[in-house]
């Protein structure tokens, strides 16, 4: 392995979703270690228990349950996240859980995902789950969706089944709001075409697996158009040496923001001008998502934590009324009129659950009007009312600025996430 | 294409980190970095210089002691903390024993490991702490994988791994009751080998035990340990010279070294790029039980 060819390697995040027994542990496990990514000690470990449950095989499922209750129950939990990499790029993968009640935890993995991996069955096909999973990565905008259809070995590495299967999924995902969609037929137990290519389907002759992983085109997941920086921290020295100095650390949102633009400063509407974009390694031209920065003005303009910097022409949405969609992770349902803490980039302020509009059957897409109780893993429209204008851009326009979650004031979880339309 | 627009993915790890060291700042009142001396938390105390320039970091270093340090691990954390120009904070696990907070253990195998736990948890109390920093990797242990970014911690300091809060994009919710602490991860993504490379790339100065060096030791249950006053020899353990150096640094009772000849930051990058044992292989505290990182965070471990 070549350090240098390493040390410019891209990020690539991706999640995996499939039901109870789609397989998908084992597809991680088959990923970590066809690309030599499990340690002896790893290996070693696994095929002991596999061995003492008298399994045939070395269950490559188990490099992936954590945590105790979910060895005993054969089942994932929660949320796991899984590193390796290839001399091409360096992967995080959200290994989240299929089955209904834990749909937060799908959320929350594909919240930062550039691809989501769904998982079918090729016996049963695109099932309800299936649905719903693809629903979720189209909700919460995953760019590039990859249908792996799996344990091609159970139907004797049949085409016709494949083209079935891709032939139903494009007819539902017609109907979603999602652009990139590929399929890969693989055994994830035998390894077809997971890291290596299949043998057995020399019908198929797409790539593998991992190919698409390390070269699906990830460079235009960012939004490099509307400016936006949320200051996130004011750094004031106070020494001698940096006696003037006020920078507005934070992470760029969205945009290019270069030394000398002109400049507008929410929600005061002042202007100014860029005189330097600070880093530790020294002065920088320009910043871009997703860097972390410290930006100083020409002016002596009093900005604080949850104030935006944008560009004078570009300006977002600046409003205390927000349509958006819910996802509910709590037990304690949704209240119409009931209030809540609001966060939205480093913005935090309280808000009022002006009105339900509907809920989102996540199988069908059906929109019910009727039905306001919003419980756990429901999704809802709903408009929410902020105590004090927020400046945001829609979801599908920027992750970033168009994401919210709320909090329950009370026990102080974390019961909702928004994408704002 | 906007391929100019793009970051190596060690850059983008490190605007993570900053990002959510900074959060650590402005959303709490009374944080604190958790210092080890290994090189994690040596990573740790870089990025936050980094996300404070041309400020000093605005909160303290805290070191839990336990006395069987290696003694380079002092020395060095030293000359940080004045570089640095920060606070030192030090809770002493020999205090504790001393005072009865928690009970040596006896025997071959003894180690002050465990009694970190209530060592640390007593010093956060005590500094009135809200929340701690630490250098933990989810790639480092499997109960680890699923930790969050922002770990909410009861006010007994335990870990509830099937009730954590979501963490959606960058949103991190540190709302608390009265009591109650975070610990804050900002390294979670780093795996060893990212770790590694970006101190070698960013020229960050190391303790000498990460490097390959002459050292008294002997093998016990396959396991490279350093001779030293703080350990008891079985009579069959035979102290020999050997070429080692460490991959973590922990105590001298329980960690591991490796063979090695990697005397350079660039040879240990290759050794990690091409070895076939996890990191945490080399510590015996580990290899207690198969779930012993789950029960120990649970009870509050680091």
């Amino acid at each position: 392995m070549s350090i240098d060819i390493q040390h410019q390697t891209e990020l690539l995040r991706f999640t995996t979703a499939g039901s109870v027994d789609d397989g998908k542990s084992t597809l991680i496990g088959r990923l970590l270690y066809d690309s030599k990514s499990i340690f002896e000690d790893q290996y070693e470990q696994i095929k002991q228990t596999s061995e003492r449950r008298g399994e045939e095989t070395v269950n490559l499922a188990l490099l992936t349950d954590g945590l105790k209750s979910e060895r005993e129950q054969g089942i994932t939990i929660d949320v796991a996240y899984r590193y390796f990499a290839t001399p091409k790029r360096k992967f995080i993968i959200a290994d989240t859980p299929g089955h209904i009640q834990y749909t937060r935890n799908m959320v929350t993995g594909a919240s930062t995902a550039n691809v989501a991996l769904i998982l079918v069955d090729a016996r049963h096909g695109v099932i309800e789950q299936t649905k719903r999973h693809a629903i979720i990565a189209s909700l919460l905008q995953i760019p590039h969706i990859v249908l792996c259809v799996n344990k091609m070995d159970l139907v004797d590495y049949e085409e016709k089944r494949f083209e079935d299967i891709k032939e139903d999924f494009s007819q539902f995902a017609s109907k979603l709001d999602v652009s990139d969609i590929d399929f890969i037929p693989i055994s994830a137990l035998n390894g077809d075409n997971v890291v290596n290519k299949s043998t057995n389907m020399d019908w198929y002759d797409g790539s593998t697996l991992m190919y698409y992983l390390e070269n699906v085109h990830i460079g235009s997941d960012h939004n490099l158009i509307d400016c936006r920086f949320p200051v996130q921290f004011v750094i004031r020295p106070y020494s001698d040496e940096y006696h003037d100095y006020r920078g507005y650390a934070g992470r760029v949102a969205g945009g290019v923001f270069k030394k000398g633009d002109k400049v507008m400063l929410l929600p005061s509407g002042f202007t100014s001008t860029i005189a330097k974009i600070d880093t530790y390694d020294g002065e920088i031209n320009e910043a871009h998502p997703p860097q972390s920065v410290t930006i100083l003005l020409e002016d002596d303009l009093d900005l604080s934590r949850g104030d935006m910097i944008i560009r004078e022409n570009n300006k977002p949405d600046i409003d205390q009324d927000v349509e958006v969609m819910i996802c509910w992770f709590n037990p304690k349902t949704l209240q119409e009129r009931g209030k809540y803490t609001l966060i939205h980039t480093t913005q935090e302020v309280r808000c009022m659950v002006k009105e339900i509009r509907y809920k989102l059957d996540i199988n069908t897409l059906h929109r019910n009007l009727e039905d306001k109780s919003i419980g756990m893993n429901d999704i809802a429209r709903v408009v929410l009312r902020t105590t004090k204008p927020i400046f945001f851009d829609s979801y599908r326009r920027n992750r970033n600025t168009g994401s919210i979650i709320l909090i329950d004031e009370a026990t102080n979880e974390t019961v909702g996430a928004g994408m704002i339309i | 294409m906007s391929n100019n627009y793009s970051l190596s993915h060690l850059k983008e790890l490190e605007s993570e980190s900053i990002f959510i060291i900074r959060e650590v700042a402005a959303q709490f009142q009374n944080p604190v970095l958790m210092f080890s001396g290994g090189k994690d938390s040596i990573l740790m105390t870089y990025l936050a210089a980094k996300a404070f320039h041309p400020a000093k970091i605005p909160f303290p270093l805290l070191h839990v002691d336990t006395g069987h340090n290696f003694p380079e691990t002092i020395e060095f954390r030293d000359r940080l903390v004045e570089k640095l120009g920060v606070k030192l904070m030090v809770g002493s696990v020999q205090e504790g024993i001393d005072k009865g907070l928690v009970t040596e253990e006896k025997g071959f195998n003894a180690s002050r490991n465990g009694l970190q736990t209530a060592v640390l948890l007593e010093s956060l109390e005590k500094g009135k702490y809200d929340a701690a920093l630490g250098g933990a990797r989810r790639d480092e242990e499997k109960a680890r994988a699923k930790e969050r970014f922002f770990s909410h911690r009861d006010e007994f300091g335990q870990w509830e791994p099937k009730n954590q809060r979501p963490e959606l994009w960058n949103l991190f919710n540190s709302k608390k009751h009265f009591g109650e602490h975070f610990r804050v991860f900002p390294i979670s993504n780093w795996t060893e080998l990212d770790v590694w490379q970006y101190l070698a790339e960013e020229g960050v100065e190391l303790p000498s035990l990460y490097m390959a060096h002459e050292r008294d030791c002997f093998i016990r249950d396959g396991i490279i340990l350093a001779e030293s006053d703080v350990i008891q020899r079985r009579p069959d353990e035979e102290v020999k010279k050997m070429r080692v150096r460490f991959r973590t640094i922990g105590d001298m009772t329980c960690t591991g070294a490796v063979e090695s000849d990697a005397d350079t930051l660039e040879k240990v990058i290759e050794e990690v790029a091409t070895t076939r044992i996890t990191e945490r292989g080399g510590r015996s505290d580990d290899k207690r039980s198969e779930t012993s990182m789950e029960d120990r965070k649970k009870q509050g471990y680091f």
